[in-house]
């Protein structure tokens, strides 16, 4: 018989312990309650008795290592001889499933408050509703699915609701059905949930970055010889953003409903376009990176995203989003937010254009930055602001601006 | 920020509140030179020394009202009762001297208190160190009863409670209190006393809890999250006054309500929580308010299988939280 050792509670309100010494090593012969290890605590430090004599076959957990309460720290072998014998798998346990109390009978015809009301307020004949309660009750959600299927099946049809259609439809020999694959539904879930639940507000600026695509022309070369990728605009963008997140906080938050969570890190998920989808890899600390080092995390992103080797590490954790729409030729745009972050900002494409500058017409380099908001959580005042701050912030840098 | 456990943050209330208030003192059983029991208040004597750190002797009644008196006189006491079960001799102190005193003197007088009491089971602490006593309070209009559950909002709410000017039972549980741990930011930062928050947003049903049952229902909620059952969890934080309006808007929202409390079931505070939800939110309910608490037994027995089987616990509300969803 082979008995465990487990971290005892040494202490009311103690819930874990440090291993400080095991007194006695592997294959070592020990008495019961003989002292086996030393553990501290932050209240006391005391000294383990064996819980049975036989041979210290096992130590579990190494010296210094804090452990909780009850998780085992050693097996002891009883009996000298012991043979090992493989434990027969446990049977399989039936899923822990309510039992039924209530005689079914009768529960179907049973309405909770909340389904009468839905039912009045839907003009529903509950009996059509099929119930997935208990006892085959009809719930909250059964009506609103019905509910929802049917208004579907309405505008569909642009007819009055049918009975609830047994199977999909088959396409007409004139459609084609594509399979929605894992990656499509994400998204089409994320975005619905995000536009559903945020009241997106839309914001846009002009930015003159002439001298910034001057100083990026002059620097491009070199920089890729020097450092192996290339320079985009996107890292003097995501730089931009992420200094104006500094100033204003707000927007790289979240919202949870009776309070809004300041998020000290700044993470900003970075939208990468792939032929079947899209996903946001995120720059984890964007503030502590330079542009030279927001370039090399972006191409690092950007590449391992379209190989499809990023780590679920590589898409958590985003506070804010910037998306490049100027990649694909876009001039202007209104995204959807990231949910649950509070704002996402575009890059769009760099036009030259003539422009008004004092009272001469010039040629000048200029980008749209447009950033949607959530409304809850901001005002227009707080998101021009922001934005104000990227735009200065990039219609600043020139020549002398380093990017290490 | 720095990762504490629930009892790191409260020293570091009593500690912050201290330096900032000298009208601020602490007194109870083995506040002083032994640093409280459970070490809440360790190092306060050797900073502040014995004029505002007091060893009293083991009389509750007295703890109490020297602390009233001293209230009433310009100070700020923070009272320790070393163990809530022990807090029987004052209740007269309590509810019939510090909870009626703004109002017998149509608010000439007041009563800036602060009870601190460590309560709760699962620790094996035996009939007498396990109760859990909040309902005797949350009876009393006039007292404030509050109970964190995590380190952040157990600084910000005992530094709300200081500054109260009226009384405030603040029940810590003894379990929580080094198993529990999280981010609490250095510095002066408050948590008002009255709102609940919503510990974790879900679409299914809501369970609502307080003290060390908001842990385990959190631990419950990950779990059936794996079956497929969003659970909504709201932290009380605040009992007395009730935080009718968080509560009934997650209510309104999943149609189903869990009351989770480790107090005996019948008259403990959860009872009231379903009362409120079966009178205010009947429109929108969509199953019977449910509660899981302790059985109707005298007090925590000492044996472990009986304490265990005494304690709510995660297992214990997944499997209600699954009876609920099947509804």
């Amino acid at each position: 018989m082979a008995v465990k050792v487990v971290m005892p509670q040494l202490g009311e309100s103690v819930a874990e312990g440090t291993i400080v010494r095991w007194i006695k090593r592997v294959g070592e012969r020990v008495e019961k309650y003989e002292p086996l290890l030393e553990v501290m605590t932050d209240k006391v430090n005391a000294e383990v008795p064996s819980p049975a004599a036989g041979i210290l076959r096992e130590i579990l957990v190494p010296e210094g290592e804090t452990v909780p309460v009850g998780r085992e720290l050693a097996v002891i072998a009883e009996a000298e001889a012991e043979v090992e014998v493989a434990a027969p798998a446990p049977a399989g346990e039936a899923p822990a499933r309510p039992e039924t109390t209530e005689a079914a009978e009768g529960v179907r015809q049973r309405y909770s408050p909340v389904v009468r009301r839905l039912a009045q307020e839907y003009g529903i004949d509950l009996s059509q509703v099929p119930g997935t309660g208990l006892g085959g009750r009809v719930t909250k959600e059964d009506v609103l699915r019905y509910v929802a299927e049917r208004e579907r099946a309405a505008a569909a049809k642009g007819a009055p609701p049918p009975p609830r259609p047994e199977a999909p439809p088959a396409p007409a020999p004139e459609e084609e059905v594509i399979p929605v694959s894992p990656m499509r539904r994400q998204i089409a879930q994320h975005m619905v949930r995000s536009y559903q639940t945020i009241p997106h507000a839309w914001l846009a600026m002009e930015a003159d970055v002439t001298k910034l695509v001057r100083f990026r022309e002059a620097i491009k070369a070199e920089f890729r010889r020097r450092e192996g990728v290339d320079l985009t605009y996107l890292p003097f963008v995501v730089k931009a953003a992420v200094e104006a997140l500094k100033e204003f906080p707000v927007l790289n938050a979240v919202w949870a409903e009776d309070k809004i969570i300041l998020k000290k890190r700044i993470n900003v998920g970075i939208a990468v376009a792939l032929e079947d989808g899209l996903i946001v890899p995120v720059i984890k600390d964007a503030d502590q990176k330079s542009i030279a080092g927001l370039a090399r995390a972006i191409a690092d992103l950007t590449e391992r995203a379209r190989a499809g080797r990023l780590t679920l590490e590589d898409v958590q954790g985003g506070t804010f989003t910037v998306n490049n729409t100027g990649a694909l030729g876009s001039v202007i745009s209104r995204p959807i937010i990231n949910e649950p972050q509070v704002a996402i900002l575009t890059s769009e494409a760099i036009v030259r254009r003539p422009v008004v500058v004092d009272d001469a017409i010039a040629i000048r380099a200029v980008m749209f930055l447009c950033l949607s908001f959530d409304h809850r959580v901001i005002d227009g005042l707080m998101a021009a602001r922001f934005l104000q701050a990227v735009k200065r912030r990039l219609e600043a840098v020139d020549e002398n601006t380093s990017v290490y | 920020m720095a990762v504490k456990t629930l009892i790191e943050a409260i020293r570091d209330a009593l500690f912050e509140e201290m330096r900032r208030d000298p009208t601020v003192i602490v007194l109870g059983e083995d506040v002083g030179y032994r640093g409280g029991v459970f070490r809440a208040t360790e190092g306060l004597i050797q900073e502040f020394g014995e004029e505002r750190v007091i060893d009293t002797p083991l009389a509750e009644s007295a703890i109490v009202g020297v602390a009233i008196g001293a209230a009433v006189n310009g100070f700020r006491p923070v009272a320790e009762i070393q163990f809530a079960d022990f807090i029987a001799p004052a209740i007269d102190q309590i509810a019939n001297e510090a909870a009626r005193l703004r109002y017998r003197s149509a608010g000439e007088w007041w009563c800036p208190l602060v009870i601190r009491a460590p309560f709760g089971g699962g620790v094996h602490g035996g009939l007498y160190h396990s109760q859990s006593v909040e309902a005797y309070f949350t009876h009393v209009p006039g007292l404030k009863v509050v109970v964190p559950s995590d380190p952040y909002d157990a600084k910000g709410l005992l530094k709300a409670a200081i500054r109260d000017d009226d009384p405030v039972l603040f029940f810590e549980h003894k379990k929580a209190y080094r198993l529990v741990k999280g981010e609490v930011p250095d510095g002066d930062y408050v948590v008002p006393i009255g709102p609940a928050k919503v510990a974790r947003p879900g679409r299914h049903l809501t369970v609502i809890a307080y003290g060390l049952m908001t842990t385990y229902a959190l631990e419950a909620a990950d779990k059936a999250a794996a079956e497929g059952i969003d659970v909504e969890v709201v932290d009380l934080r605040t009992l007395y006054p009730p935080d009718k309006k968080t509560i009934l808007n997650s209510v309104k929202k999943t149609s189903r309500a869990l009351v989770v409390y480790e107090d005996n079931l019948t008259g403990g505070f959860g009872a009231e929580i379903a009362a409120i939800i079966a009178e205010e939110a009947f429109p929108y309910l969509d199953a019977p308010v449910m509660r899981l608490a302790g059985p109707d037994v005298p007090a925590i027995p000492y044996a472990t299988p009986l304490e265990e089987a005494f304690m709510v616990n995660p297992e214990k509300i997944l499997a209600k939280i699954r009876q609920l969803a099947a509804y």
